[in-house]
Order: structure tokens, then sequence, then C-alpha cells
């Protein structure tokens, strides 16, 4: 039994909030159809903070779509506290990795939006609208434009926005990738610090090796296409966590030991790629 | 201080738009007075300004500008009343989209203007027929401009709306839309420049109502200072329409 199937099946200790099982997806169909992802199975528990990270490529951000009920047709089971989601699942509040905060609409009426949608008066809204924007560490820039912000502000913004409405599963995509490393180690460590204290169960798709180990409880790594759960691993690092972690040895320990599978199939990644370009005709 | 420097912002560039309007107005004096340019075909600029108490009070313009800008108005919002729906289902329903679109883009270079006979058999020798050409002629821009700004939308804005479980009805009022404004408003701004333009046009052609009717008038008469003063009516009257525009564009787009 694998390390993957150890957990999906709920071997580990605590009821799973999330399970992913045996999902399957492949685009097209006969001789050039692709299988993105290949009988997948894990869990995340409440609570835990859990990283799929793998190649470029390898299926991880159709397992985003998948799990976020954006994308319908595949195959397996996707639960959310047992129960099988078909669409958008309320319990799930998604961050995108493209910035995704409305031009048109300033800073609170952003991050009030979705409950604006739920029909939440005014004045309630603002005042759980402040309450996240502070949370994200934006306090006082409330009325200003996204287009005045920067990408890391924005990328608050967002994070905000989904957080207002009270998702029980924080699920992103790679939301630091457009970011600078210096930004990203910042925002790693609000987004720890906003984990910790609301108890949020989080699932994050990542290509970013120290960002995974920043953050997780347990990483699980992916195989290059079709994206398998290759292995899963526990990151027993203190909690609370800040990005002063990535100095100590035990981070570099991991790191090391999940960069030994990773390149092994970034390297099959980039083997492909490079094929796929040698055969594509010139012109 | 923020406010003293924000009307110093806007007062320079106001103030080189009226230097470069004088400007060009005393170097085509001079280029007329001194013979490069025919005074026979072009007046002195100084002959039109003198010209313009003589059409206020002898031609009725301030009635007369009510006719052309009441048929703008109604033109105007008719295209954008029509055209953002048309754009709209164009946007919805792809194979209609595929079918249609290219032949809209074809009308948008029709000279539609050369089919005032059959609008004046239909609606008479009226402002309707005015009207009707006018919208007919400004639509293409507009109804292009709604169904590219609506498919230009970021897939992420429309995967948010869809992670919110929003309806096709909240997607399109609360995302769609704003999102596709800014270029519904450069459609918008097409059209109209179309649209004055047709009207215009057509009560010259047909020699019907405002300020259309009043440059033929005048150019039947010769009268060259007065058609140029006419003709600088019009632009007035083009010229708040198109502020008018860019008022409710800041309005709805604060974010410009």
């Amino acid at each position: 039994m694998t390390l993957a199937t150890t957990a999906a099946t709920g071997a580990t200790t605590g009821q799973p909030q999330l399970v992913i099982d045996n999902v399957f997806k492949q685009f097209g169909e006969g001789p050039g159809s692709v299988i993105a992802i290949d009988n997948m199975s894990f869990d995340v528990k409440p609570g835990e903070f859990v990283s799929v990270i793998g190649p470029s490529g390898c299926g991880k951000s159709t397992l985003f779509n998948i799990i976020g009920g954006l994308l319908d047709e595949y195959a397996g089971n996707v639960l959310i506290e047992r129960e099988r989601i078909a669409g958008p699942h309320k319990a799930v509040g998604m961050v995108f990795q493209e910035e995704s905060t409305f031009p048109w609409r300033n800073v609170i009426d952003n991050v009030a939006f979705p409950l604006e949608l739920q029909g939440v008066n005014k004045s309630e809204r603002l005042d759980r609208a402040h309450h996240f924007i502070d949370l994200v560490g934006l306090k006082g820039f409330e009325k200003l434009m996204p287009s005045a912000l920067s990408g890391g502000m924005r990328q608050r913004v967002s994070i905000a926005r989904t957080l207002v409405s009270g998702p029980q599963i924080l699920l992103m995509d790679e939301p630091f990738a457009a970011l600078d490393e210096q930004t990203r180690l910042l925002l790693g460590d609000k987004i720890t610090q906003i984990q910790q204290d609301l108890n949020q169960t989080t699932l994050l798709i990542t290509h970013n090796l120290t960002e995974a180990v920043q953050l997780s409880d347990r990483i699980v790594v992916m195989t290059y296409r079709p994206g398998r759960v290759k292995r899963i691993v526990n990151i027993d690092l203190p909690r609370p966590r800040t990005s002063d972690v990535v100095s100590s040895d035990a981070f570099g320990h991991y790191v090391a030991e999940i960069w030994s599978d990773l390149r092994e199939e970034a390297s099959r990644g980039m083997a492909d790629t490079e094929s796929v370009r040698r055969t594509a005709p010139r012109g | 201080m923020a406010k003293a420097s924000l009307s110093q912002g806007r007062a320079l560039p106001m103030a080189v738009g009226v230097a470069t309007i004088i400007g060009a107005f005393v170097l085509l004096e001079m280029l007329l007075r001194y013979g490069v340019v025919n005074k026979y075909v072009v007046p002195l600029p100084s002959q039109v300004l003198m010209s313009l108490e003589r059409i206020v009070v002898e031609e009725n313009i301030l009635s007369r500008i009510r006719e052309t800008a009441y048929e703008m108005i109604v033109s105007c919002l008719a295209v954008i009343v029509l055209g953002v729906p048309i754009g709209a289902m164009l946007y919805r329903w792809r194979p209609l989209r595929r079918a249609v679109l290219d032949w809209v883009a074809a009308t948008a270079a029709a000279p539609l203007v050369l089919a005032f006979p059959l609008f004046l058999v239909m609606f008479g020798r009226s402002p309707t027929t005015v009207i009707v050409m006018s919208v007919i002629t400004g639509l293409a821009p507009i109804i292009i401009k709604t169904t590219e700004g609506l498919l230009g939308v970021r897939p992420v804005l429309i995967n948010v709306g869809r992670s919110l479980k929003m309806t096709d009805a909240q997607m399109f009022r609360m995302i769609l839309l704003p999102a596709a404004l800014p270029t519904i408003f450069s459609g918008i701004r097409l059209s109209w420049t179309f649209v004055l333009i047709s009207v215009v046009g057509i009560e010259f052609l047909i020699n019907l109502g405002g300020l259309g009717q009043l440059i033929n008038d005048l150019a039947e008469r010769y009268d060259l200072p007065g058609t140029y003063a006419a003709i600088g009516f019009v632009i007035l009257v083009s010229v708040i329409f198109f502020m008018l525009l860019e008022r409710v564009e800041k309005w709805l787009r604060p974010a410009k």
C-alpha cells in the first residue's frame, strides 16, 4: 500500500474534511488525448494545511479546478464532509493564481462582494469586510482601487474576499506565483498567521518548494504527467511558524528530501517539453 | 494644496487647447489675407466670428439646436438601448455570433445614408426618418464592441463568479458588464460619432429641421461665414455630448 492510499482510506487519525478519492481526468479522446490526473487520492483534515506540489504541467491546476467544482467531468470522487461535490461547493473558498480583484470596485467593496451576493445588510457586510481587511494587513487601504495597490496587496484583497464568507476549506492555486521572493515569504507569514488564527483548513496548489515547506503540515508530491501521488510528506516543523523557519536545518532537510523526488519529475517534464519542441514543425 | 494642483492640472490642458484653436484661427486668417488660401472657398475666421450674432438672431439658432439635440439624444440613447443587448446576445449565443457578426461589421462600413429615399418613403420627411437612419448608422460599433468587451473578460473573473455560485443574471450584471464597460464605452463613443454625423448629415440631405437644414440653407445662399458659423454650432453640440459621455463614464468607472 502506498502512502497515498494510506491517506485516502483514512488510516491517519482524525475525520477528513476533504477527500480526494481515485480522481481521474482525461482531456480529449483517442490518440491525441492527455491524461491529466490518474487516480489521485489523499485527504485533508480539519484545520490542516496541505500543499500539493509538482512540476509544471503535472495537472495541479486541473486538480484545483476539480476540487473547486469548476471542472465537472471527471472520474472518482471529491468529498466534502462525505458529500460528493457537483459544481462549486459553498464550503470551498477559492483563491486563484491570476490577479482576480474586480478593478471597478475599491478594496472594501471587493472584499464585501460575496456578502453582497448573500444579501447580508450593508452595515454587517462592511463590518465583516473591515475585519478581514485588517486580518490580511490592509487596514487603511479600504477606499483604494486595486489599480493603486501592488500585486501582493491585490492578492491579499483576493484572500480576504475569499475568507469573508467563512469557507470551511480554503483552496489556493499558486496565489503567490506572480510575486517576488520577499513578498512571497512575507505573504506566507500572513497566510500562516491567518490559518492558525482561524484554524482554517487549507489546500495549497503550488510548484514552489520553499513555500510548500514553509506553510504546510503535509505535502502531496505529484508526478509529472499523468499526475499521480508520488509521495506524501509530513512536515514536522514547530507552530506557530514564520518565515524565519526557512533558515533552520530541519527546513533545509525537508526541502532537500522533497526536491530529490521533485527533481526526477521536473526533469521528465523538461525532457518532454524539449522533445515536443524538437518535433514541432518549424516556421 | 492638492486641490490647487488638481485645478492647475486641468487648467493647463484647457489653456493649451484654447491657445491652439486661437493660433489655428490666426494662422488661417493670415493665410487667407495673404492669398495663400482662396477667400472664396474658405471664409475669414474673423468673418465667421462676426456672423455668429447674425446666425443667432436671424436664424433662430436655439430652436434649431433644440431640434438637432433632440434627434441626437433620442438616437444616442437608442443605440445604447438596442446595441448593448444585441451585443450581449451575440456574446451569449456563439452560432448566432458566428453567423452575423461579420455582417454587422460590414454595415458599419456601408454608406447607409444613401438609402435615405427608402426611409423617406417609410417615415416621411420627419424627425423619425433622421432618428431611425442615425440609429441604424450608429448601431454596428456598439454591437461589435459590446460583444468584443464581453468576450474579452478575463476568465479568472468569471471563475470567481462561478466559485461564488452566481446565477447567470448576477454574473452578467456584477462581473461581465462592469468588466466589459471600458470596451463598451469605446463602442459608445464610436457609435455616437456616427450618430452625430448622421443626424446633421441627414438633416442636410433632406433639408429638414435643425442645424443640418440651416447649413444647407446658408450654403445655398452662398453665405460662407454663416455656413461655417453654423458648423461651429454643430461642433459645440457634439462637444457637449462627448463631455456628458465622459462624465457618465467617470461616474460608472471610478477606477479608470
